[in-house]
């Protein structure tokens, strides 16, 4: 510690040097998924704007927008010394609860497959608040967590109090949307912080009871919608709402079976081609992987996250100070967790929620979040 | 980093990879542990066969005459797998289709209702119901106006779910005047339980089976190949790709042994006998009944049907429409007769008279002298019941062949009661030698003869065994008579039958088997049973199994397969008393009770006149009246047609059927007055040999 402490600052000209600190591994992976999801994203939905005359690239345009819009924010993120984002945090954690509130106003919010959680801008395009609001709870219980003690001292209960409050207020408006899936995976990250952080041991437990007695009573009180009770029933039943949840997951694991062990070929999935799965080119884009690609095709894909998620441990490890770690740890889980819930979510493994698969969903916002991430990630590797 | 630190990053991390192995481990199962499962259902959800039925084969007559073949209509359908999503469940398509048909809305509903749904019968306007799957096209309309059919085609938003496409289908174009229900039979739509039970999947969706007749039993013949084409289609139904294609193969023509004009010609005679009985014009006992009957002409060198006919019967084309409710339940019911019954091989009745040809084989294989005198009482006494002759009258001492030709009764009660008492009466020998049973059994009674249609009934042989069952599955009812029966059957004489059933109805009383020499009593046969036998006397012997398809053929012309007839039996008659029978029934129409019906008749007829005695009571409670039997055969030296009708409730044998035989006779041989003029025969020297290549198609 005295060591990092002891190294100078570095000039502003050596800035570009940051790029060449970048964690090349974990980039390679990045930009593997990156082009895995652009065929992916092609592959879900050519056919079917060929098919009423449409533009059959639109959706390959539009992703690839995203992505160099989403790269943009990525390299942008690298650029300022990420102790010094604790200064703008306030800023983003405001302006992600302001775009949290915004959602749950008629008119300014816009329904989605049940859940009020975009804003619709002008130009057809929409902002889904809730995804950016995960960096800003992630780098704002960072800095509570992290901040008076920085590695000397464990935090105490009023740090982890204060946490939780930065982390409570998006996720009951992100409740009242309502949208689970996102609440969970961003309750899975706000535990793995707590205890990452060296806090004591029942926070975390005590934490997890919590979200379970929670969701008791939410279903008992009828806050959770019903669409989100025969999704969960669908999983443990599938034959449960077989026409439109069941029909759904029966689809997707139909689809990916399929596949075989080499898959059908990109473009030449019948079932991807017949649009068999809703909401193939964004929650459901890995099930065009498994019956193009097949076993081969989604192992590589499963892999490459693992990469993802192997530099993001080795780069918390490595990390400078508690907040940088705790921020690695943060983005580790909910990278990790979102995949499970969405890749599980497909083969039958997790129930279904409305998460985007990190990476390879088409989705700007979805996009956008990831890659601040993965800047993130490569800032704080770039300076330790 | 503390420890707690430290550990909880130990902890997230092998929880993340865990599951990252959890999802290989999944992707592994369904991707290649399990894919074949996945891909078939994939394909299952992805494929459609669009089925395309074949041109079902012709039936035609023995000259290449259609007796049914397929008319092409536009037709309009329904497509409830459609109408079913629409928002009000098709109720809007419904009605502007059924106004463009000018049909009530109700007809259309319950048409597009399937049988086993749950409608509200008062919504469906008492309309039939479609036998077929949910996911065929339902016909509501065939034959639509082509005006019509091209308003649905062009206005489909108007009318969602329901199409118009030409479309071939059955039709029964009467030929020569031809009825021929029974004979034909119908096709059907395939209905949810075939498809079920067709493995392999021999049956498609949209495909016509034949439900009865000739169209059942040939189906395979007829149906042909389907055309299946196997399309890729997407969530929408839309097709994006075609799998495999095939083409449909018609289906095969079947020429049978029936000649139009001459079923034509017995149809319409068997009409006329039942009025003749109806009119009460024929003796002195006035109207009959008459509610059933049936005539079989066979060639009797082959066993083929000639023609065939019962009464009542129905139009074959009311099943094409779809049939009502009302068609339905009248084609089955009391009131209106069953006509879906065909009389000539599911009726079964006592022979009486016609059956004392087996009687004769048995006297004669009993060692009665043939040529021998018999007495002819008026009456004849067994115990406390007297057997009568009809019309009681007596004959005096007369040969047995004259005791055919007048058709003497008590005659054969005398031989009968004889036997039955050497074989031990009441208390029967161990090895009886039953004479009268072997005969009948000889000569196939209680017997299928095994004809290609459908549901034919074996009639009875009412023997010891016959009797023994009967008795056990009725003992409780006589035994306990007076509590088990209903009140309008408590009669005094009912009882004391009852009684006596109940003591030895096992057994074969001396009533039973001086009934079953004369053909009355328990024992029934069809009129087909009765035409096998008669054709059998005539042709030396040989029991043929009777046959109406002749030969398959392609609809190009070549021959497929020949029916050939089949020899299932021999008579057990010795040569003297086969020409002893012979020579009676040519006694009975020359000299006996058929001579009055047959007087001037240029053709040598031989045969034999039945009055059959019924028991049991009609619906309106009038007792049943007496079945007309007349079996025959001619010419007589050297016999090729058998001819056998039956009136049922008809009245005598003679009187009633007698004179139709004759006409239908005439009409075989071309008899005109007391002369034959061949060029108006049917048949001018044999039934056709040759066998048609293609249709015969004449214009109306």
């Amino acid at each position: 510690m005295t060591l990092l402490n002891n190294k100078p600052r570095r000039p502003r000209f050596e800035r570009v040097a940051i790029v060449d600190r970048f964690d090349i591994p974990l980039l390679a992976a990045v930009a593997a998924l990156l082009g895995i999801g652009i065929l992916l994203v092609y592959a879900a939905t050519r056919d079917w704007f060929a098919s009423f005359g449409g533009d059959p690239e639109y959706y390959l345009k539009r992703h690839a927008l995203n992505i160099i819009i989403g790269l943009l924010l990525a390299f942008g993120t690298t650029l300022i010394d990420y102790r010094l984002l604790r200064a703008y945090t306030p800023f983003l954690w405001a302006a992600a609860v302001l775009g949290l509130i915004a959602v749950l106003i008629p008119g300014i919010g816009a329904t989605v497959n049940g859940a009020r959680a975009w804003i619709a801008l002008p130009g057809g395009l929409q902002i889904q608040p809730a995804e950016l609001a995960k960096i800003a709870i992630i780098v704002g219980m960072a800095m509570v967590l992290a901040e008076k003690h920085d590695g000397y001292e464990e935090p105490q209960a009023i740090d982890v109090l204060q946490a939780l409050a930065v982390a409570a207020i998006p996720v009951l408006l992100i409740v009242m949307q309502p949208d689970l899936g996102t609440t969970a995976i961003i309750g899975a990250s706000v535990v793995t912080m707590i205890a990452v952080s060296g806090a004591q041991l029942r926070w975390s437990v005590g934490l997890l009871a919590l979200a379970g007695i929670g969701a008791f009573v939410a279903i008992k009180l009828g806050v959770i919608a019903q669409y989100q009770l025969n999704r969960l029933q669908s999983f443990v039943d599938p034959t449960a709402d077989p026409q439109s949840t069941g029909y759904q997951l029966r689809q997707a694991r139909i689809t990916i079976g399929s596949g075989g062990l080499f898959g059908k070929g990109l473009f030449n999935g019948p079932q991807t081609n017949g649009r068999f799965v809703p909401e193939q080119q964004t929650d459901f884009i890995f099930t065009v992987a498994g019956e193009e690609l097949g076993f081969v095709g989604c192992a590589i894909i499963v892999a490459l996250y693992a990469v993802i998620l192997w530099r993001a441990f080795v780069i918390a490890r490595r990390a400078n100070d508690l907040f940088g770690r705790l921020v690695c740890l943060g983005v580790t889980a909910w990278f990790g967790f979102q995949i499970f819930e969405n890749i599980g979510m497909t083969l039958g493994l997790a129930p279904m929620t409305g998460v985007p698969l990190p990476l390879l969903s088409y989705g700007g916002s979805s996009m956008f979040a990831t890659l601040i991430g993965i800047g993130l990630l490569l800032n704080i590797r770039a300076r330790s | 980093m503390g420890d707690r630190s430290r550990y909880a990053t130990i902890f997230v991390q092998i929880l993340l990879f865990s599951l990252i192995a959890a999802l290989l481990g999944r992707l592994f199962y369904l991707q290649v542990a399990a894919t074949e499962k996945y891909q078939d259902a994939a394909l299952d959800i992805q494929s459609r066969n669009i089925v395309t039925p074949a041109t079902r084969g012709m039936i035609l007559d023995s000259g290449g005459k259609p007796l049914a073949l397929n008319r092409v209509g536009l037709v309009i359908t329904v497509d409830r797998s459609i109408l079913d999503k629409e928002e009000d469940r098709g109720a809007a398509s419904l009605k502007a289709t059924a106004k463009a048909l000018k049909m009530s809305y109700e007809e259309v509903f319950g048409k597009t209702r399937l049988c086993g749904e749950k409608v509200d019968r008062a919504l469906t306007g008492g309309a039939r119901c479609w036998n077929g799957s949910r996911y065929q096209p339902i016909p509501i309309a065939i034959d639509a106006s082509e005006e019509v059919a091209l308003s649905i085609v062009e206005h489909a938003e108007r009318y969602p779910g329901v199409s118009a496409s030409p479309q071939g289908f059955r039709f029964y174009p009467g030929t020569e005047g031809v009825n021929g229900a029974h004979i034909l039979g119908y096709v059907g739509p395939v209905s949810e339980k075939e498809l079920a039970n067709s493995s392999p999947k021999k049956y498609f969706l949209n495909e016509y089976l034949g439900k009865a007749g000739l169209e059942k039993v040939y189906d395979d013949e007829l149906r042909g190949t389907p055309g299946v084409k196997t399309i890729v289609v997407d969530r929408k139904e839309s097709a994006t790709s075609v799998l495999k294609e095939s083409r449909p193969i018609p289906g095969n023509h079947l020429v049978t042994s029936i000649d139009a004009k001459l079923q034509a010609v017995v149809e319409r005679e068997l009409v006329a006998a039942i009025y003749r009985a109806r009119s009460g014009t024929v003796d002195k006992k006035g109207a009959r009944k008459a509610d059933a009957g049936a005539a079989v002409v066979m060639d009797v060198k082959t066993g083929r049907i000639l023609a065939m006919a019962s009464y009542p019967t129905y139009d074959p084309n009311i099943w094409e429409q779809g049939i009502t409710a009302k068609q339905a339940k009248d084609l089955y019911s009391a009131q209106t007769g069953v006509p879906a019954l065909s009389r000539a091989l599911q009726g079964t009745f006592a022979p009486a008279s016609a059956f004392k040809v087996v009687s004769v084989a048995a006297a004669a294989k009993a060692g009665y002298d043939l040529n021998g005198k018999y007495d002819c009482p008026a009456e004849f006494q067994v115990g406390n019941r007297t057997f009568r002759n009809y019309e009681s009258k007596g004959a005096g001492r007369i040969s047995l062949e004259q005791g055919i030709a007048i058709s003497c009764d008590t005659l054969w009660y005398q031989i009968a009661y004889n036997e039955w008492l050497k074989d031990g009466g009441l208390r029967p020998k161990s090895n009886p030698k039953d004479y009268f049973y072997k005969a009948a059994a000889g000569f196939h009674l209680g017997k299928r003869t095994g004809i290609d249609l459908p549901s034919e009934s074996a009639g009875r042989l009412a023997d010891r065994q016959w009797r023994e069952r009967w008795y056990e599955r009725n003992k409780d009812f006589f035994c306990n008579y007076e509590k088990r029966a209903k009140k309008s059957q408590l009669t005094p004489y009912l009882i004391a039958i009852a009684k006596e059933n109940c003591v030895d109805g096992a057994k074969i009383r001396a009533g039973d088997a001086v009934n079953f020499a004369i053909g009355q009593g328990d024992t029934t046969m069809t009129p087909l049973q009765m035409a096998q036998i008669y054709s059998a006397i005539a042709n030396g012997g040989t029991m043929w199994k009777p046959t109406v398809g002749k030969a398959i053929i392609t609809p190009e012309g070549k021959l497929v397969s020949e029916i050939t007839p089949e020899k299932i039996g021999k008579l057990p008659l010795s040569k003297k008393t086969l020409a002893f029978l012979k020579k009676s029934l040519r006694a009975v129409v020359t000299s006996g009770t058929a001579k009055w019906r047959f007087d001037g008749m240029p053709v040598a007829v031989s045969g034999k006149t039945g009055t059959g005695e019924v028991y049991g009571k009609n619906l309106d409670g009038s007792s049943k009246d007496t079945t007309s039997w007349f079996a025959s055969f001619a010419p007589s030296d050297a016999p090729r047609y058998a001819v056998v009708m039956m009136v049922s409730q008809g009245g005598t044998g003679s009187g009633t059927s007698g004179p139709s035989v004759r006409r239908i006779y005439e009409a075989i041989f071309g008899v005109q007055g007391q002369k034959v003029i061949r060029e108006q025969a049917i048949f001018p020297s044999a039934p056709p040999s040759q066998i048609p290549r293609k249709p015969v198609v004449t214009k109306p």
